[in-house]
């Protein structure tokens, strides 16, 4: 093996087609966007070089910047809500449920799989004002509430949108610490028992720490997805009221080719990027003590 | 084993990679797409690009294909296509930049987007081919008037294929049920007819929140009224802002009609086509509309109400303001425009045809009134059909709307905000603010 990989032939023709592609479709946008955000313009009036100032722009646009807040206040809530929504779950699944557990597994994980649109459609119906009444309005008004207009309100479409991806999402956080935890030893749990830890105690110093790379895995995974959420929110509130829901994907998309600023909407793109790899070697660097230590 | 001298060695070649992007990027698109020199000849078919969600065009040049255009049908045969219209902008600036743009299409929603496309020279001007081929006295001059403030030109850039007016249509009964015997023609009579409306428990307005326009144009036309016609393009011209306080009023009188809950229950949820089903079953009394709305109004199955149960009053007058009721806010539509890199003999052929035919094709196939010259008006005719063509032909000017000379961040800043001012959870202050601070980019 050693020797294969120490021919260059052999790693050419192994990794040359998947790099050439990789290359083709993910490299080469990145270096060609990341030029953009040196330029002004678009494909129709051209191009031309103005240095930095799309980076200067965007720290005194004050929709980038509610887009900003936005995106992390998001991001932060929505991650702490599907993971430890997950992991509670996935707790409940190996101590607790145990027949029937696959049944519900099943129901928790359905959302998963249901369409982004039709599930924004789904919590449209649920959440509506007018011109008919859902079935929240109805039971708030039924306690003799007034109806709500939750998509008015820049806070209630917040929450509405953190309940709605909480929905979708949690059930394969779910799943994904399902696994985790069901690697670890029987044994081990078992002798910890004898030992004395149940319940919290038990949790905290041999679950958790054993199921810490998994858990860790799904932070990275929830927090560069929810950086990065872009077809739900549209597909909810489109951003609105005003742009008090626009992330920065959607007021990336809408420079670029919206206000057909290309250089513009690349530098929100390359501002996102940095962001999500600032806060995935923050997790990773954050996580590096190891637990069982106390 | 992947050394550390080799991961130094990568670094150049990165950086190589970077430099060639960017090289590439200053490269490309640096002016004007290639390809946009009119060629002669016909190059064997006609495109035509629309959206999916205007079938009157498409429809209307198959009918003359069949008909009246045969002669061009066989120099260029016609090929019909369509996509969704929602991100019609931004498809058509995708189109253009890979020089792709079909032969004829829509023109771009956004006046300021038109105007990027005539300075890189993508569209043809009709105003010399129609002069050329000796039909320019086919446009109504109420339409080319409304093109030509449209793309801040002398020349026509694009084909009326819709003449629409605006203003509030109402429902005669629910007025009376309210005791409101004439249509408003002051703001402040029609701010009184919305409290009598809504004391007698009708809701005064439907508006399409949601889509904003409904609602902006609301704040453009008040401004036409006590600013006078070229009220907006001062702002436009840098000479105003739309945060001085004579501006602000207006966004201040519609966000006042919207914290009385004129509009009803959450106004910013509403579509363009819930509002117009509200309105058609009885839901409402009030409906800013333009008469392309006319097709909708004239089918018995969505409306609920009797065609001859709706009434049509221009926007009313403000009380001391500069602008005069017979100001009619007027606009073409989504207009037509020819691409030069299109542009040949089978092209010139089907333009010519067009304007001889048009006009006379939508009205008697869809009852679409356009901004061609009309030679046969058809026998049956709805009354507000007629009247729509009345108001155009008597109308001495017309004004465009609120953000017809902003740029595309303004527009869409102001009409994702409007909804906003209808639900009254924005005050007028605030919505001129922030649509300022979109103008100035």
């Amino acid at each position: 093996m050693e020797r294969m990989l120490g021919d260059w032939r052999a790693v050419a023709i192994l990794l040359g087609p998947a790099l050439a592609v990789y290359s083709a479709v993910m490299l080469v946008p990145i270096f060609w966007s990341t030029g953009y955000t040196l330029f002004e313009g678009n494909a129709i009036r051209g191009f031309e070089f103005v240095g930095l100032a799309n980076f200067v722009e965007f720290f005194e646009d004050p929709t980038a910047l509610q887009s900003v807040s936005f995106t992390l206040r998001y991001a932060i809530v929505l991650t702490v809500l599907q993971v430890g929504a997950g992991y509670g779950l996935a707790l409940l699944y190996v101590f607790a449920l145990r027949r029937g557990g696959a049944v519900i597994r099943t129901l928790v994980f359905f959302p998963v799989i249901l369409p982004t649109v039709a599930v924004a459609l789904l919590f449209r119906r649920f959440f509506e004002a007018a011109p008919a009444v859902g079935p929240v309005n109805s039971l708030v008004m039924s306690f003799g509430g007034e109806n709500p207009d939750w998509f008015g309100q820049p806070d209630a479409s917040f929450w509405v949108i953190i309940l709605m991806d909480l929905w979708r999402s949690m059930g394969f956080y779910a799943v994904l610490l399902y696994a985790g935890l069901v690697e670890i030893p029987d044994e081990l749990l078992e002798s910890a028992r004898i030992d004395g830890a149940s319940g919290f105690r038990l949790i905290r110093s041999i679950v958790l720490p054993l199921s810490l790379p998994v858990l860790l895995s799904a932070l990275i995974f929830s927090i560069n997805g929810t950086l990065k959420v872009f077809d739900t929110i549209v597909a909810l509130t489109n951003g609105g009221p005003g742009t008090a829901t626009t992330p920065l994907t959607v007021y990336m998309f809408r420079t670029a080719f919206s206000f057909g600023e290309y250089g513009y909407g690349s530098t929100i793109a390359l501002v996102l990027t940095l962001m999500c790899l600032v806060v995935t070697v923050f997790i990773f660097r954050s996580t590096r003590r190891d637990l069982t230590k106390g | 084993m992947f050394t550390a001298s080799r991961r130094r060695g990568a670094i150049p070649v990165l950086g190589l990679v970077g430099a060639a992007a960017l090289t590439l990027t200053a490269c490309s698109g640096g002016g004007t797409p290639s390809g946009t020199e009119a060629s002669s000849g016909s190059d064997g078919d006609f495109t035509y690009l629309g959206q999916t969600q205007n079938t009157v065009i498409s429809s209307t040049l198959e009918s003359l294909a069949a008909d009246a255009c045969s002669a061009a049908e066989e120099t260029a045969p016609l090929s019909v296509d369509a996509i969704d219209g929602t991100t019609w902008d931004q498809q058509l600036q995708v189109l253009a930049g890979n020089n792709a743009l079909s032969d004829v299409s829509m023109a771009g929603g956004t006046p300021a987007l038109m105007q990027e496309f005539i300075d890189a020279g993508l569209v043809v001007n009709l105003s010399e081919e129609l002069e050329e081929l000796g039909v320019s006295d086919r446009i109504l001059p109420a339409a080319a008037s409304t093109i030509q403030a449209l793309y801040d030109s002398e020349d026509i850039y694009s084909l009326p294929t819709e003449l629409n007016i605006e203003g509030f249509w109402y429902n005669t009964e629910l007025l009376e049920q309210a005791g409101v015997t004439e249509p408003p023609q002051t703001w402040d009579e029609l701010a009184a007819a919305a409290e009598a409306l809504q004391a007698a428990g009708i809701q005064p307005f439907i508006a399409a929140g949601q889509d904003g326009w409904p609602i902006t144009r609301l704040v453009g036309n008040y401004i036409f009224r006590s600013l006078g016609a070229d009220a907006l393009q001062r702002v436009v011209d840098g000479e105003a802002s739309l945060t001085d306080p004579e501006y602000v009023a207006a966004a201040e009188a519609v966000a006042a009609l919207g914290a009385e809950g004129y509009f009803g229950d959450a106004a910013g949820s509403i579509d363009y086509n819930t509002a117009m089903n509200q309105f058609l079953t009885g839901g409402g009394a009030f409906f800013y509309m333009g008469s392309w709305a006319l097709g909708n109004f004239n089918d018995p199955e969505q409306n609920q109400i009797g065609v001859e149960n709706i009434g049509f009053a221009p926007f009313p007058a403000v009380e001391g303001g500069e602008g005069s009721i017979d100001e009619v806010p007027a606009n073409v539509g989504i207009p037509v425009m020819f691409t030069t890199s299109g542009w040949d003999d089978g092209s010139a052929a089907w333009l010519e045809c067009i304007a001889q035919h048009y006009g006379d094709a939508a009205l008697s196939e869809s009852g679409q009134v356009t901004g061609f010259v009309v030679d046969e008006v058809p026998a049956e005719q709805s009354e507000l059909t007629t009247l729509v063509q009345d108001v155009i032909t008597e109308a001495p000017s017309s004004v465009l709307w609120f953000e017809a000379a902003f740029t595309p961040e303004g527009t869409s800043v102001s009409q994702t905000n409007g909804g906003g001012l209808a639900t009254g959870s924005l005050s007028g202050q605030e919505f001129m603010e922030l649509v300022q601070a979109a103008n100035e980019g």
